[in-house]
């Protein structure tokens, strides 16, 4: 076929001209942008890259050529066949993002729509909320503790200077059971009958908790409900103390704004004694002093009862409703919804209050 | 405590322009609870006027009676109005509402037609102006009562302001006008006169009436006279009686009128006999038990050996501080009337009144302490006004039997109203306010305060703190925070119930607060066996419904009640959870020791009493009907079965810190449960409750839907969470290699999963039950379960031998428990 020495034949060697290599060039870039995806580009890769492609064919020519040319007609070879490969790639990465964008839009879905599968539960609003009073107290230094529901009469009443001649000792408001010297407790106060009989002062404990009274289920009363009690034992406790601890813990339950009023009254287990209303500046019925409990310096008496030293030692306890707070500051109406376990009461609240 | 601030201006100067609001403060701020502050003279709108009836013309032809009338109302022309009483004649003086106006509880007064003819207004009677019950007609004024035009208001009484407070049960002096009018006085700083002390008649030589009082605990004073003669038919007079009205007691006689005005007025309960009916000397003491009293109510009484009565030779006649009897009681035509006032032991009358559900004025102002020096001022005060109305003669003789023990001096420290309160009150501050409540103070340090004979609560120096921090005012107490002291928060076991219930809640439950009362029939509904010691419940001795009595003894019980009522409500796919105590039996029918006051417990005694307290163990139970996975427009959703009820006991022990290795379940048979489809759920091998299908009989007594399943543990049981070893996480490939055994039906997949662990060895990572497959094919009573074995060591990478050896130990540990065979081998 030929030979090193082989004269120049032009004709032979027309493939390697400039030109066509050129015109190879331009078929094959222009037939790239025609593509339209990845697939036809494909197609179209022997046609201008494949062994028959003018390219490829000039190439071959090469041998022919005279030593002195060819090089020249190699590196013009060279650089059309690298001038069709950056237009094929160019144009396949063109077509790569399309494509990688029309993906992305037939894969589009509706995130709008349910996907609720695996419902949710939801805790009851006074366990949540009886969990937060006793955390903000654990946080100043309390202890959270707890006490029977079905507890002795002494720690219910007798210990807490409510005499045998109490009227709330009747069964008007006590539920009695056929076990002699045990009621079911009126209020979450026997827990801290409990706490100084098994402590020693310093005491700071709340005592949250359910309790029971012989009252008729309505809108606002309930014969089982909740309430949250907190005892301070300890040396040089005064009432300024107790409006501290109370004003705080106002503010931690209803903001800023909140603060407390106190009114004169009276219980056995506190002297000097007092009921409270908290301001309460979210009310859904506009601002207003709500009702909010009892409190008051431990009675002498009861720290005596429970074997503490009234000279060495001051304290001062406080009780409120859980249920009416809940009730006010949650904007719940009814005190049924709060026990008849309708599930959409719990729903409501979720895993908060 | 009711009554008119009118009334209370006759003992304390109060401020001519004292507001409602600063009223309420004022008595608020002294303990009392304010019930109501009405003024009357805003209760009916517009024209209140007091009219002349000028023409009466009777119109016929109707239902009733009617009158048409022209009333001079001081207008020019005569006011036409039609009215339906008939207690009125032409000339007198009547109440006139006029068109525009408005009567209390909101009816609206128009001019309009009726019967015919035009009504102009309304004729008023006392109940249609607030003033009283009393319908029979309209009001008829006295004959120089007012001039027509003028306002009525203050003719009729409608100028007052109505005080309506609540009295703590230590303060029986604010029971009285005296009482609130001595508060007040200290409120406004305002001159006070004492109606109480007013001079009285003393005892005299003789007596007159012969009385003996045989037990001076009961009654350590009684006082009496006498006067004859008196017009039985003479009427209260009518300031009494609207002050009266206004204290909410209905007037009856001069005489019971006067005694119930002054114990509104000192706080002094007193009793009038018909001197006339009485039979022989009185006697004091106490019943005999068994003793038999008719009391004014009508009711006949059985007394009690702690009664005290008042007896002639006929017996008891009253039923001393709480109800007078009937055979000595005034009578409409009585002229001799003999007046009691005594003194009673509080707690005695308390007692009785509760006995005998008394609640009478008297036995609450007895309850709460009375006044002992108030015997004879009040009688003074009775007698004269008696007298002044009804005429008759007082016998100069008074009865006045003394036992009272004076109050004792209470030593108080003047430092320790601060120290007790942290108000720097300096000791004349605590001398001032001390004096100021009727105390008197001698001596400095201590200071001896004599508390005044109205204040029976004051006994302790700790009841002076509170009268010195109460005067000082409340609202002028610092705030400030106690020190902080080392605490250790929350436990573990109430930790332990947040957790578990934050799982169940993050698990799809929801939380309920049943009521842990049951009514009996319930544990035979659940199919409890007749020794099953979840009957034994605790009673309660008054429960609100007497079908359900008992305490608890289960969470089950009482849950699906709730779960009832929401199915009630249209709720069909339901999973709720329950964290709570139960009451379990064990108490005594002996009462616990009895524990003083006066000291501390001793340590034996405070166990002993708690070994009476029965065990209440918290418990966490979940029920779940219908789809516990909903289904949607993914497809299908998924049923609740017995295995979600299995689910929840898992999680709550893992919620509570018990690595699974610990838990074992096991087919057990116990109600309220299918004897086929529950599980015992054991830590340690110790079974702490029970989960899966409610038995069917169950779910058919208690109309629940089917295939209900259910789960109860008992929290307090779980051990305490161990603190969790890390381990060390190996980093080398794992081996996987399934198995597929066969083996008979009964055999546990719990059984054959251990027995794989334990042949296995350390190697064994972990293993999943990923197939379970029945067929006959397998051979009859056989099925197969397929397993996925991973294998992983932690220094090397396994080899394929290595891994293989121990699959095949796993496999030979079942066999040869169970007798299993490779499936396909």
């Amino acid at each position: 076929m030929s030979y090193r020495n082989d004269p120049y034949d032009p004709k032979q060697a027309s493939l390697l001209s400039p030109e066509a290599l050129s015109e190879a060039v331009g078929a094959a870039t222009a037939a790239f942008a025609v593509a339209s995806d990845l697939d036809a580009l494909g197609a179209l890769k022997p046609a201008h890259l494949g062994d028959r492609s003018p390219i490829s064919l000039a190439r071959r020519e090469i041998g022919s050529l005279p030593p002195a040319a060819k090089s020249d007609a190699g590196k013009r070879v060279n650089e059309a066949r690298q001038a069709v490969q950056a237009a094929f790639d160019a144009r396949f990465a063109e077509l790569e993002v399309e494509r990688a964008a029309r993906v992305l839009v037939e894969e589009r879905v509706d995130v709008t729509l349910p996907w609720d599968r695996r419902p949710r539960g939801a805790r009851h609003p006074i366990t949540t909320l009886m969990e937060h009073m006793g955390d903000l107290f654990a946080g100043m230094g309390y202890d959270v503790v707890e006490g029977p529901e079905l507890e002795l009469e002494w720690a219910n009443f007798d210990a807490l200077n409510i005499g045998p001649d109490n009227p709330v000792r009747g069964s008007m408001d006590t539920f009695y059971v056929d076990l002699p010297g045990l009621v079911m407790r009126t209020h979450t106060s026997p827990g801290q009958v409990r706490s100084m009989l098994t402590r020693q002062p310093p005491i700071y404990v709340v005592c949250p908790g359910r309790v029971y009274r012989s009252d008729e289920l309505d809108a606002t009363h309930s014969p089982v409900f909740h309430q949250i009690e907190g005892l301070v034992v300890d040396e040089g406790i005064t009432m300024a103390h107790l409006r501290g601890t109370l004003d705080h813990f106002a503010k931690a339950m209803f903001g800023p704004d909140a603060r407390t009023r106190w009114r004169p009254h009276y219980f056995p287990f506190t002297e000097p004694s007092a009921e409270f209303d908290v301001w309460f500046a979210q009310h859904r019925d506009g601002p207003r002093w709500v009702e909010w409990g009892g409190c008051g310096m431990v009675n002498p008496r009861v720290l005596v009862a429970c074997g503490i030293d009234p000279d060495r030692y001051s304290g001062f306890a406080f009780g409120m409703g859980v249920d009416r707070t809940l009730m006010f500051r949650n904007g719940v109406g009814d005190m049924r919804d709060l026990v008849e376990g309708d599930v959409r009461f719990t729903a409501n609240f979720g895993m908060e209050v | 405590m009711k009554t008119s601030l009118s009334w209370l201006r006759d003992y304390v100067e109060l401020p001519a322009d004292l507001t409602a609001e600063q009223l309420d403060d004022a008595l608020t701020n002294l303990g009392m609870e304010v019930e109501s502050i009405v003024d009357q003279a805003a209760t009916v709108k517009g024209d209140l006027v007091v009219g002349r009836v000028l023409t009466i013309e009777e119109l016929t032809g109707f239902k009733k009676p009617i009158r048409f009338c022209t009333v001079d109302v001081g207008r020019g022309v005569p006011q036409e109005i039609v009215c339906g009483a008939r207690n009125f004649a032409e000339g007198d003086l009547v109440v006139v509402i006029l068109p525009g106006g408005e009567l209390p509880g909101g009816f609206k007064i128009g001019a309009r037609k009726t019967y015919g003819r035009n009504s102009n207004g309304m004729i008023c009677s006392a109940a249609e102006l607030g003033l009283g019950t009393d319908h029979s007609g309209i009001i008829v004024l006295p004959a120089h009562a007012g001039t027509p035009g003028q306002d009525a208001r203050p003719v009729v009484g409608l100028d007052d302001v109505l005080v309506e407070v609540e009295i703590t049960p230590d303060r029986g002096y604010e029971m009285s006008l005296r009482g609130l009018a001595r508060e007040l006085s200290y409120a406004f700083e305002a001159a006070y006169t004492d109606p109480g002390r007013i001079p009285a008649s003393g005892a005299t030589a003789s007596t007159p009436y012969e009385t003996k009082v045989e037990d001076v605990v009961g009654c350590d004073r009684f006082s009496a006279r006498v006067v004859r003669g008196i017009d039985p038919h003479a009427p209260s007079p009518e300031w009494m009686q609207r002050r009266l009205l206004q204290a909410g007691i209905r007037a009856i006689s001069l005489p019971v009128d006067i005694t119930n005005y002054l114990m509104l007025e000192l706080g002094q309960p007193m009793h009038v006999f018909d001197l006339g009916r009485l039979n022989g000397p009185l006697v004091v003491r106490r019943a005999r038990p068994g003793e038999k009293l008719t009391t004014l109510d009508g009711v006949a009484r059985v007394l009690d050996a702690e009664d005290m009565v008042i007896c002639d030779d006929s017996g008891p006649i009253s039923l001393a501080a709480v109800m007078g009897g009937e055979t000595s009681e005034w009578q409409p035509e009585t002229v001799d009337v003999l007046l009691e006032a005594a003194h009673w032991d509080p707690i005695m009358v308390g007692r009785t009144a509760r006995r005998h559900k008394l609640f009478s004025e008297a036995a609450k102002r007895w309850e709460r302490g009375v006044d002992p020096t108030l015997t004879l001022p009040a009688l003074e005060r009775a007698v004269q006004i008696l007298t002044a109305h009804a005429g008759g003669t007082v016998d100069e003789r008074v009865l006045d039997l003394d036992h009272v023990r004076k109050p004792d001096v209470i030593l108080l420290d003047p430092a320790l109203p601060a120290q007790r309160i942290g108000v720097p009150y300096p000791a004349e501050r605590v001398v001032e306010l001390l004096t100021r409540v009727g105390c008197t103070v001698a001596g400095v340090e201590p200071l001896e305060v004599t508390p005044p004979a109205w204040r029976p609560d004051l006994v302790a120096p700790i009841d002076l703190v509170e009268e010195v921090a109460r005067l000082g005012g409340y609202n002028d107490i610092p705030s400030l925070l106690p020190p902080a002291r080392g605490g250790t928060g929350v436990t573990p076991a109430q930790q332990r119930r947040r957790t578990v219930g934050r799982a169940m809640a993050e698990n799809g439950y929801a939380e309920v607060l049943s009521y842990p009362f049951v009514a009996p029939g319930l544990a035979d509904a659940l199919g409890y066996p007749p020794d099953d010691p979840r009957r034994s419940a605790v009673r309660l001795t008054n429960p609100l419904s007497e079908e359900e009595p008992l305490l608890r003894t289960s969470l089950l019980a009482p849950l699906l009640g709730t779960l009832k009522r929401n199915l009630g409500r249209g709720q069909r796919d339901l999973a709720l959870y329950e964290i709570g105590a139960v009451f379990l039996p064990g108490g005594s029918s002996t009462p616990p020791p009895a524990m003083g006051v006066d000291r501390r417990p001793s340590d034996e005694d405070w166990e002993t009493a708690n070994a009476f307290v029965p065990h209440q163990p918290w418990h966490v139970a979940t029920v779940a009907t219908g789809e516990i996975e909903p289904s949607g427009w993914w497809g299908p959703g998924r049923a609740a079965i017995w295995a979600d009820a299995v689910e929840a006991a898992r999680i709550t022990l893992a919620a509570s810190g018990i690595t699974a290795d610990r838990v074992s379940v096991a087919a057990a048979e116990p109600a309220p449960w299918h004897p086929g489809r529950c599980a015992a759920i054991a830590v340690d091998g110790v079974v702490l409750g029970h989960a899966g299908e409610l038995h069917p009989a169950v779910i058919s007594a208690l109309e629940l839907p089917k295939r209900t399943v259910a789960m109860e543990l008992d929290l307090t049981a779980i051990p305490a969470a161990p603190v969790v070893q890390g381990g060390r996480i190996s980093s080398f490939p794992t081996a996987l290699i399934d198995v597929a055994l066969v083996l008979d039906r009964a055999v546990p997949a719990a059984g054959v999963e251990a027995a794989l662990a334990e042949g296995a060895g350390e190697l064994l990572e972990s293993v999943a039950l990923f197939d379970v497959y029945e067929s006959d094919q397998l051979g009859e009573g056989k099925r197969s379960l397929a397993y996925k074995l991973t294998f992983r060591a932690p220094d090397r990478t396994l080899t394929s031998e290595e891994a293989l050896a121990a699959r095949d130990a796993a496999v030979a540990s079942v066999s040869a428990k169970f007798g299993a065979t490779l499936r396909g081998a």
